[in-house]
């Protein structure tokens, strides 16, 4: 038996006191609001940690940030590309090493960024709150604006799946030409070998009429009300694709009492941060800041239906642009079910609902990292155990592996699935046979892992809640 | 509005964990929110109760962690709480844990052989951690990977027999089977083993994995592994590779980032989902509301600059100690960092730690000094809030490291305030 005795003062096995011992401190990294002057300075966050502007002429400094790295490995062990990518070195070495290694003059971004996807579980694992997300979206803009050859094939595809918004206000206009060719397998060949975009993937489809003409059709809003009142942030997807999520959102708050406002929006920007396209990311940010900034000043707080849209509005702007208003923005922009459940009683209307009486399945929910990321992982999950005879369980905490654009490039098509795997693997074990999740890609690669139909949590909140006579 | 629940809970660590379904037994609603992801992730897996009571490290390792609670300082958890407290909330994590966790059919702490080769006295370990005890004769091969150096197996293997265990023990370094890169990080290594991949030449990873330990073998009835082997399965792969050896495997815990750690975060979470408690990951709380009594009337998530309220009758406070974030240190010296409790502290800067690392340090010590409801007391000895209850590595009077009672105090702490925040909703 060992002698404990003398041994255990140096037991470095427990690692607590080490740990606390030498924890650097101070130097908490995530920007926390301050003014934003432009190029400048964008936030001072206790520490002596100021992020400045990666347009406004000087480069962004984040090595304070990656100061506070006390190489403890949470972050590689959360990410899901590292997991399944051998040539990928993971978030330390992309986030806080690279960044140490950069204050070295000459050295070029290492091209492996471009392996990141953008899911940015890493942010929500790091115990020491190093703006590790941040860094990536910085380092690959740089290494996009300076290292890669804007007339390669990789460089053009990237644009044109960063810049999926425009493509789609085209093929919206003739929605079934475009759904006719797109899901041609001819077509989808020649978009393999020429652009580097899977054939293996179906075409989002578009809908027949986009939610923004549906809106104006119906005359806007149906209900006024001077206290509650909210501007919708449909991104492009609920607008171009899954209109039905956009029209159950306008259905369930107006249900509630709100008048809606539909502002003039672009693309959220997460495409084209995942890209390193970030001067496109950038005017796409200008505007929806100025017009949501517009509606936040005259009462309305912000809602989308998408996480990665919220997300972007919440964290990424105010950490890469400094646009006056960002940080209102990110401030007042809620999450849709987020929002009626921090505002509303939600629960005791659900409750009331006979789930026997409605045509609603059960459901498998994939919680999207994105919205994991925001703390919203459990909400519908939680919500809908008040429904009576609907029942929604969760599939697990793993990635769903598509991650926006990632899992539509040829060469990441293989991992996005072995990422995805243990997602559908769980789904196909959950009762349900639908899908549930909140990301419409995510959801995308749930039907195209295992076939099934899936809904958002807003279209079954409308089913429950609009289409019954229950009171809310 | 805000978002409601009877009791809310801050901080996901071991203690809050143990307060949330301590309080859920209670027949409360509760709603659990947690900042980051917590310690655990990082641990080692092992619940230690006390190993150490004594604060000059001169005796020996405690065979029975009760015994050891009379000669623990006035004002540790364990006085506080009491010796019961520790009984029952190691029953309660006996029950959340069920058949994963060893050591709960008796009172005697386990000696269990570490990555450094030392044996730690704990009271519960991992069913995959078993078969390694140090109090067990028989002969043993520990395997160590060429990638993963925190484990360096021929040195534990010396270390282990210097310190006189009674079974011949060996140690081999050896290249994980398959086509990585040299700094892999371990959960990817575990996650081939667990799905069994290719490592090439038509053979699998735990395939070659004996192929390339057995030549090591020699008499060894028992070959240890850093605990890399598998995720979610590692029963499974655990049997595998005893099967192709003949000899049991069983997993030695490691340093951060700890499988065992993670698999028992993930357990304890499927437990609250299981007890209906809500949970809020990702943001932290960063301020509060009193009411007229100036009791907490609800606190403040912070989302990106968007403040959200939480509302609940009680509120218990399990925010970790120095590692954590609960307690803070600044030039004026240490404090609670939600609700801003006293945190006693020496005035004199450099009565706060002594030389060597080990040392009896008073920082080690630094947390919120409590009633014995684990109410926060201010320095008129009241309670700072009449609804707010302490649990974890927050409470004070513990120095945990060294008495090695870490996961002890959370669970003991996390099981009375959980309790007593129920009562008060
Ligand atoms: C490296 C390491 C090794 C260890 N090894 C062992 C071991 O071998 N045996 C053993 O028994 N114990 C061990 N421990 C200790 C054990 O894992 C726990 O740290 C201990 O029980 C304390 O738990 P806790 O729940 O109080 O705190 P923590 O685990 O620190 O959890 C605190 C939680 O509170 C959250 N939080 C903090 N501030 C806020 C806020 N403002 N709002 C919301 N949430 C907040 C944090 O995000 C975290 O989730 C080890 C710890 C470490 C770090
Ligand atoms: S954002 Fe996701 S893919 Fe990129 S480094 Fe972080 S965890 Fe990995
Ligand atoms: S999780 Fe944070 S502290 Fe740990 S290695 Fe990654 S960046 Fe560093």
């Amino acid at each position: 038996m060992s002698d404990g005795h003398d041994t255990h003062h140096t037991d470095d096995d427990c690692g607590c006191s080490d740990a606390e011992a030498t924890r650097p401190a101070g130097a908490g990294a995530v920007p926390d609001g301050g003014t934003a002057t432009d190029g400048g300075t964008a936030t001072e966050t206790g520490g002596d940690f100021e992020p400045v502007d990666v347009f406004g002429g000087e480069d962004m400094d984040l090595r304070p940030g990656a100061d506070s790295c006390y190489k403890c490995t949470s972050c590689d062990t959360s990410c899901p590309v590292a997991e399944v990518d051998d040539s990928f070195p993971g978030p330390k070495f992309q986030g806080p090493e690279q960044w140490r290694l950069k204050r070295k003059e000459d050295t070029e971004i290492d091209d492996s960024i471009t392996g990141c996807s953008n899911c940015m579980r890493c942010d929500g694992a790091c115990p020491s709150d190093v703006p590790l997300s941040q860094m990536h979206n910085s380092a690959r803009g740089e290494y996009v604006d300076n290292q890669m050859d804007k007339l390669s094939r990789e460089y053009v595809r990237n644009r044109i799946l960063a810049n999926y918004g425009t493509l789609a206000r085209v093929g919206s206009k003739v929605p079934r030409l475009t759904n006719a060719v797109m899901g041609n397998s001819l077509v989808q060949k020649v978009n393999e070998k020429v652009l580097g975009i899977t054939a293996e993937r179906d075409f989002p489809e578009f809908a027949d009429e986009t939610f923004r003409s549906w809106w104006k059709q119906r005359g806007g809003p149906k209900v006024q009300s001077e206290e509650k009142r909210i501007a919708y942030f449909h991104g492009d997807y609920a607008n171009y694709n899954t209109v039905e999520v956009a029209k159950a959102l306008v259905r369930v708050y107006e249900e509630f009492g709100y008048e809606i406002l539909v502002p003039d929006q672009r693309c959220s920007g997460t495409p084209m941060f995942a890209n390193g396209m970030l001067d496109d990311a950038r005017r796409s940010a200008k505007v929806n800041v100025e017009n949501l900034g517009d509606a936040i000043e005259n009462g309305y707080d912000v809602v989308a239906s998408c996480t990665s849209c919220s997300m972007a509005l919440r964290q990424e702007y105010p950490e890469l642009f400094d646009f006056e208003g960002t940080e209102t923005v990110s401030a007042n922009t809620y999450d849709a079910l987020e929002y009626l459940l921090v505002n509303e009683n939600v629960i005791d209307p659900v409750r009331a609902v006979d789930g026997d009486q409605l045509d609603l399945p059960d459901f498998a929910y994939h919680a999207p990292c994105h919205s994991r990321n925001q703390g919203l992982d459990r909400q519908a999950v939680e919500l809908f155990r008040h429904l009576d005879g609907v029942d929604v369980e969760d599939v697990g905490d793993s990635c769903s592996g598509i991650s926006g654009t990632y899992g539509w490039k040829e060469e990441k098509y293989d991992y996005s699935m072995e990422i995805g795997e243990e997602m559908f693997e769980h789904m196909e074990h959950a009762e349900g046979e639908t899908g549930m999740t909140e990301c419409p890609t995510c959801s995308m690669q749930m039907e195209h892992g295992t076939g099934y139909e899936i809904n958002h949590p807003l279209e079954v909140l409308e089913k429950a809640l609009v289409e019954t006579d229950v009171e809310v | 509005m805000a978002i409601e629940a009877d009791v809310v809970v801050v901080g996901g660590g071991l203690a809050g964990a143990t307060a949330a379904l301590s309080a859920a037994r209670e027949g409360v609603h509760v709603h659990l929110i947690s900042a980051k992801e917590s310690t655990l992730r990082q641990a080692s897996g092992l619940i230690d109760a006390l190993g150490y009571p004594d604060p000059d490290g001169r005796s020996p390792p405690l065979a029975n962690p009760y015994d050891g609670v009379d000669d623990l300082p006035d004002g540790h958890p364990y006085r506080v709480v009491g010796a019961d407290a520790l009984r029952e909330g190691l029953a309660l994590f006996d029950d959340a844990v069920g058949d994963r966790y060893r050591g709960g059919h008796t009172d005697r702490n386990a000696l269990v052989a570490t990555t450094s080769g030392r044996a730690k006295p704990t009271a519960r370990y991992p069913r995959s951690v078993a078969p390694g005890l140090v109090s067990d004769d028989r002969d043993t091969l520990l395997v160590g990977f060429e990638a993963a150096t925190d484990f360096d197996a021929p040195l534990a293997a010396e270390r282990l027999t210097a310190a006189g265990v009674p079974f011949d023990v060996a140690g081999a370094t050896i290249a994980f089977p398959g086509d990585y890169r040299a700094d892999a990080a371990v959960t990817r290594l575990a996650h081939a083993l667990e799905r069994d991949e290719d490592a090439g030449n038509g053979r699998s990873t735990r395939q070659r994995l004996a192929d390339r330990v057995r030549p090591h073998l020699g008499d060894a009835e028992r070959v240890g592994f850093p605990a890399m082997l598998g995720d979610a399965h590692v029963e499974e792969v655990r049997a595998d590779l005893s099967d192709r050896l003949g000899a049991e495997v069983f997993e030695i815990p490691t340093g951060p980032p700890s499988l065992p750690g993670i698999r028992l975060e993930d357990r304890l979470f499927e437990a609250l989902d299981e007890a209906g408690v809500s949970m809020t990951t990702g943001n932290p709380v960063v301020d509060y509301e009193t009411d007229a009594d100036g009791d907490i009337d609800r606190v403040i998530v912070d989302r990106n600059g968007a403040r959200i309220p939480y509302d609940a009758d009680a509120y218990v406070l399990a925010t970790g100690g120095l590692v954590g974030k609960g307690v803070e240190s600044d030039r004026d010296g240490p404090r609670e960092g939600v609700f801003g409790c006293r945190v006693p502290a020496p005035d004199d800067r450099m009565a706060w730690s002594e030389a060597g690392a080990f040392a009896d340090h008073a920082f080690a010590r630094f947390g919120v000094d409590t009633d014995e409801r684990l109410r926060p007391l201010g320095s008129d000895g009241e309670p700072e809030f009449g609804n707010l209850f302490a649990a974890g590595g927050v409470v004070g009077g513990a120095d945990v490291a060294r008495e090695k009672s870490a996961s002890g105090v959370s669970l003991a702490t996390g099981l009375v305030a959980g309790r007593t925040a129920a009562e008060e909703a």
